[in-house]
């Protein structure tokens, strides 16, 4: 069973959100995400000052089988990208929820944070995936 | 890995099992009038024997002839070890199939190949290659405009020195997908002009040049990268492999070196076969290897410290990445990489420089003497490689038919191939000179153009 923070936001394409103090938030991709995945070896980021909707592309995490999209859980600018990924995305494996954190952005409005899944709720979408 | 088709039986008893009444009923979601029902261009099927005797009349055609054509596809001499070797059993399923680990030495074939094109090109990574260098350049386009992120105008450079079947089948390819190919005029001495990339709003995505270009002529490679580089463009190179061990190769052209390298590797071990088949290569800066269409092989070791090798990047090829893969023309020319892989094995670099050099000094030879005929002149001045363009007092036609009554293939007829602003193509004869031409045909030729110049000139 993987870790699911309760006090994250996820979106059920596996990506997480959290609102941080400063008003930005920051995404990445859950831990289940990242186990499906396998070793991950490149991580492509979005553009700083890149303009992103909710659901669009932005990014792609590659691995040693796959390569997915990684879609913007809510809309806004992104404002900072972790470039510690590029050369080490193996961190997205070892710390999915800390130092495995994909960009931030400067959310256009915050209350779409709260269309997104508790962690209850991506519990049941990950259990269901594992059926 | 035997490869083993379905028999009936075998497909009966599969739909059975799942229920579905045929094989078209497979395909039912595509929607009918996206399904075409006419196949009228294929012919009916042909027993072996019709088959043999009709390939055996065609491949006739080609006999008998000496070659002077080329525009991309030249009459090298090839080693028989090369289609000895390539014709082995084990070489001839041209697929690396799917669980690719299987075939240990089909990938370190390909991870030999991909190391001797890196090499040749001076770039870091090799594809496994794609259909043909068109088909290449064309993915190299795409390569790029996926690449530069910082511009998304879509505007490729295209010099219109670069061969026109090249810039057709990219065009077919890529036109629907936001690419514009911006065409450059050719300049009064066949080559690019920097002064021509000037111009245009929009600064663009990536700049193509080929070398030697279509009409054999040099560009200024230094120059032309050095500027686009510092117009954030991509620099696209094509070119014929032959020719790297002499020229300058494309990962060191000017500061920075091109960034993507393609082009067609016929001239290693492949025959010319009336223009088919042949493998194309695509070489990448590391930095781009994640948009090079294919898969790379690498060298590793098992638990037991042997040497294996190993798929190192396929995650974006369709069977895992689907219609967001780097290209949905995924295969690569297996066989024909193993005769090029073999060729530049046997030959070698030392091999490859001198059979370039003695290409280059025949062609000069013949150059120099045809130039001494009354009315011939060279299309464009300066420098060529292997391959050199004329201006003919009468049309080429005229002198082309003439001479194959003397057994002699005698270039490319320029006039098919109409490029504007390019003055007196309408009497262009491109001529192709390899290192299997004898001093003897050499003179063969120079007396049969001779002469067809004479009868035509007297009409």
């Amino acid at each position: 069973m993987s870790e699911i923070p309760s006090d994250l936001k996820y979106a059920a394409t596996h990506e997480w959100a959290r609102l941080e103090e400063d008003g930005t938030v920051t995404v990445g991709i859950s831990d289940h995400a990242q186990d499906a995945l396998g070793d991950v070896v490149y991580v492509e980021l979005p553009e700083v000052d890149q303009v992103i909707a909710a659901g669009d592309e932005a990014g792609v995490v590659e691995s040693v089988k796959a390569a997915s999209d990684v879609y913007a859980p809510i809309s806004g600018t992104v404002c900072a990208v972790n470039e510690t990924l590029e050369e080490a995305p193996e961190t997205v494996n070892s710390d999915a929820y800390a130092d495995g954190w994909f960009f931030k952005m400067q959310p256009a409005d915050v209350g779409e944070l709260e269309e997104l899944l508790d962690a209850e709720a991506y519990g049941e979408v990950c259990e269901a995936e594992d059926h | 890995m035997p490869f083993i088709p379905h028999t009936e039986s075998d497909v009966a008893e599969m739909l059975a099992e799942i229920g579905v009444a045929d094989i078209d009923a497979l395909f039912d979601e595509i929607p009918a009038d996206l399904v075409s029902d006419q196949l009228n261009s294929v012919p009916e099927g042909r027993s072996e024997l019709e088959m043999l005797q009709f390939m055996a009349a065609r491949a006739e055609q080609d006999q008998g002839y000496t070659c002077f054509l080329g525009a991309g596809s030249y009459d090298h001499h090839i080693p028989a070890a090369v289609w000895d070797l390539t014709a082995r059993g084990e070489f001839m399923t041209a697929y690396t199939p799917y669980q690719a680990e299987a075939s240990q030495g089909t990938l370190q074939l390909i991870y030999e190949y991909q190391s001797m094109m890196t090499a040749l090109t001076a770039m870091d990574v090799s594809n496994a290659s794609v259909y043909d260098g068109a088909s290449g350049l064309a993915e190299a386009v795409l390569m790029a405009v996926r690449a530069n992120k910082k511009n998304k105008s879509g505007r490729v450079l295209v010099a219109q020195t670069v061969h026109p079947n090249y810039i057709q089948t990219t065009q077919n390819i890529v036109h629907n997908q936001n690419v514009d190919l911006a065409m450059l005029p050719v300049s009064g001495d066949g080559v690019m002009a920097i002064a021509e990339m000037e111009a245009g709003d929009v600064p663009p995505v990536a700049v193509v040049i080929q070398q030697p270009n279509f009409f054999g002529r040099l560009e200024e490679v230094d120059a032309l990268t050095d500027w686009a580089h510092s117009h954030g463009a991509l620099v696209i190179a094509v070119v014929n492999p032959m020719t790297l061990a002499v020229l300058k190769p494309p990962g060191e052209w000017g500061e920075q070196g091109a960034d993507i390298v393609c082009g067609d590797g016929q001239p290693f071990g492949v025959p010319m076969a009336s223009g088919g088949p042949s493998f194309g290569f695509i070489c990448s800066r590391k930095t781009l290897m994640r948009q090079l269409p294919g898969r790379v092989i690498g060298r590793t070791q098992d638990l037991e410290s042997r040497v294996g090798y190993t798929l190192t990047l396929q995650a974006r090829e369709q069977h895992i990445r689907r219609g967001k893969a780097t290209s949905n023309i995924c295969t690569n020319q297996g066989l024909l990489v193993t005769a090029g892989t073999i060729y530049m094995s046997l030959m070698g670099y030392q091999g490859i420089r001198e059979t370039a050099v003695a290409s280059h000094q025949k062609a000069t030879e013949l150059r120099d003497a045809l130039l001494q005929c009354s009315g011939v002149e060279a299309l464009f001045p300066g420098p060529s490689f292997h391959e050199f363009a004329l201006k003919l007092p009468v049309p080429a036609k005229t002198v082309i038919d003439a001479m194959i009554e003397d057994g002699i293939l005698a270039g490319l007829n320029l006039a098919d191939f109409p490029i504007p602003g390019v003055e007196g193509a309408e009497h262009g004869l491109l001529v192709a000179v390899t290192e299997k031409r004898t001093d003897a045909e050499l003179r063969h030729y120079v007396q049969a153009f001779t002469r067809a110049l004479a009868a035509s000139t007297e009409d």
